[in-house]
């Protein structure tokens, strides 16, 4: 069966979807993800949709569960590479992804994920580890 | 209104919506629409697609070239045998949802596309047509 | 030719008028070009009627020939009126331009018929001349039309694109100033260009200066919003800075919040806050 590969660097995940995603190919991403988060104890997951033409409310709903599950499981999520003309469709479909962090690119969503990751870290150092 | 050349394909598996999607934005843009359009109108039709799989036990879309006067247009038919729906503009809400989505279907889709008209009748299945002009 | 002695076009305008209509209507309703969609038999009928009435008083003056005579002024002013609303609701030229077109038809019957002595055989060879000629007009008038309209559009998009440049004042800063109304066709390509703008320069912010515009109605505020939200969703933060007091107070009246957007009051303020943002800082040379 088809896979989205995940890649890990250090203590982050990285995905690149280069494929069209349907609901089942979307639905295994976030099951394999959340998996890896927990079985790499990651502390970030950057997913790449820069390739991306077409982002449906499916799509959508998949990236913020991926934001909530991950959040969950200890790590942050950021997604990067939008495109414009899918920005602008997926504000018109009325989904604002307000739980998801985004950056532009690769470079400045890691730079992201590493300021969003010594965030946490501090918090996490003044209130204790989550249970 | 005036069709220009027409196509039909089926919708029994989520691939067929990846397939059926990527035709119109492909036929969309060898007819030169402009980026935007394909892809409200993909990603409308991605939905409806969807609804017809997931909702109505599949069906098919026929898409549609269209001239009306001096104007050009793509439209889309999403046609399913399915349950139906009882109650129509409930289901054009958003946040209504009988399933697994966010419930932004019906109503997102119609915002994203020129024209939308919805047919739906209990025990007979749900047809819905958009157009987009260029 | 005197007014005493009546012209049969006259004679024909004022005795049938009725038979005149019917034709008509029936020549409109069976042809190609009807538009049905647009415009409905009661309205189209109304509006035949309405002509033949006026064309019936303009002719009675006996110029028959010169419609830019002032007996002529009234059917000058239907013809106007009616051109105007049919470009509204979507009508092609020629396809206004056969509505008159097609009264030819019943009016050359009637007067046939008032003239039982002309021959057939003239009469048809000269009927399918006339309406050669028609066809080969309306099919310039339609080429000459499209062509008008490619370049207008064309210029439309220049002038679009030309009052609106999407400047890059810093490194990962973008200012988009607006100048003069915003209408929501402009609105949007406006913004398209100002996201396209932030990936190619990859620029974390994006301020939106709308000093110039003078007018902001729900829609555009919409687009505004919208278009903060789309960059977002990108990953750059937008900044609207140059909201005049009687934009605020009409997006207020509106019920339109920018509650979730950054706002500044002028593009100073706003570029301030960009330095800011990205950890600069603008200082003054200590003079020597």
């Amino acid at each position: 069966m088809e896979k989205i590969p995940i890649l890990k660097l250090g203590d982050l995940l990285l995905v690149s979807i280069q494929v069209d995603m349907h609901d089942r190919l979307a639905l295994a991403l976030q099951d394999d993800l959340t998996g890896q988060v927990v079985k790499h104890k990651a502390r970030g997951v950057l997913i790449d949709i820069s390739a991306l033409e077409i982002v449906d409310s499916f799509i959508g709903r998949m990236l913020s569960n991926i934001a909530a599950m991950t959040r969950t499981l200890g790590a942050e999520t950021v997604v990067v590479g939008m495109r414009p003309a899918v920005a602008i469709t997926i504000v018109e479909l009325g989904m604002a992804l307000n739980d998801v962090h985004t950056a532009l690119n690769v470079e400045k969503g890691i730079a992201l994920l590493e300021s969003l990751i010594r965030e946490r870290e501090a918090v996490e150092a003044h209130e204790g580890p989550q249970p | 209104m005036k069709v220009l050349s027409h196509e039909t394909l089926p919708l029994r598996q989520p691939e067929d919506v990846v397939l059926v999607r990527n035709k119109v934005r492909n036929w969309m843009q060898e007819e030169g629409y402009r980026l935007i359009a394909q892809t409200r109108l993909a990603t409308a039709v991605s939905e409806l697609a969807r609804n017809a799989l997931d909702y109505g036990g599949g069906g098919v879309a026929r898409l549609e070239k269209v001239q009306n006067g001096s104007r050009e247009g793509i439209r889309v038919v999403i046609e399913d045998r399915g349950p139906g729906i009882a109650d129509v503009e409930q289901a054009m809400r958003d946040g209504y949802t009988t399933g697994s989505g966010m419930g932004l279907g019906l109503g997102g889709a119609r915002r994203l596309v020129d024209e939308f008209e919805i047919w739906s009748q209990p025990g007979q299945g749900t047809r819905v047509t958009i157009v987009q002009w260029r | 030719m005197t007014s005493e002695q009546a012209n049969p076009i006259a004679q024909v305008l004022r005795e049938h008028p009725q038979d005149l209509l019917e034709q008509w209507i029936q020549v409109q309703m069976d042809a190609p070009w009807v538009r049905l969609d647009l415009i409905g038999e009661a309205e189209i009928r109304a509006q035949s009627a309405e002509l033949i009435e006026l064309l019936g008083a303009a002719c009675q003056s006996g110029n028959v020939s010169d419609i830019q005579a002032d007996e002529w002024g009234r059917v000058r002013d239907f013809l106007r009126e009616l051109s105007r609303s049919r470009a509204t609701l979507g009508f092609s030229p020629t396809e206004t331009a056969q509505f008159v077109l097609s009264f030819k038809m019943p009016l050359i019957n009637m007067l046939r018929q008032a003239s039982p002595s002309l021959d057939m055989q003239v009469w048809q060879t000269m009927w399918q001349a006339s309406v050669l000629v028609d066809d080969l007009a309306l099919y310039l008038l339609d080429v000459y039309m499209t062509s008008r309209e490619q370049v207008i559009k064309r210029q439309q998009m220049e002038l679009m694109e030309l009052s609106t440049p999407v400047v890059q004042v810093w490194e990962g800063i973008l200012v988009l100033p607006i100048i003069g109304t915003l209408d929501t066709a402009r609105t949007q390509v406006v913004m398209e260009n100002l996201l396209q703008a932030i990936v190619e320069t990859a620029s974390d912010i994006a301020i939106i200066d709308i000093t110039g515009v003078p007018m902001v109605d729900t829609s555009v505020a919409q687009h505004l919003i919208k278009t903060v939200t789309a960059a977002r969703l990108m990953g750059a933060r937008c900044i609207v800075s140059g909201i005049r007091p009687q934009i605020a107070q009409t997006m207020v009246n509106l019920g339109v919040t920018f509650a979730d957007i950054t706002t500044r009051a002028s593009l100073a303020d706003a570029l301030a806050y960009a330095f800011a943002q990205l950890n600069m800082r603008v200082t003054r040379n200590e003079s020597s």
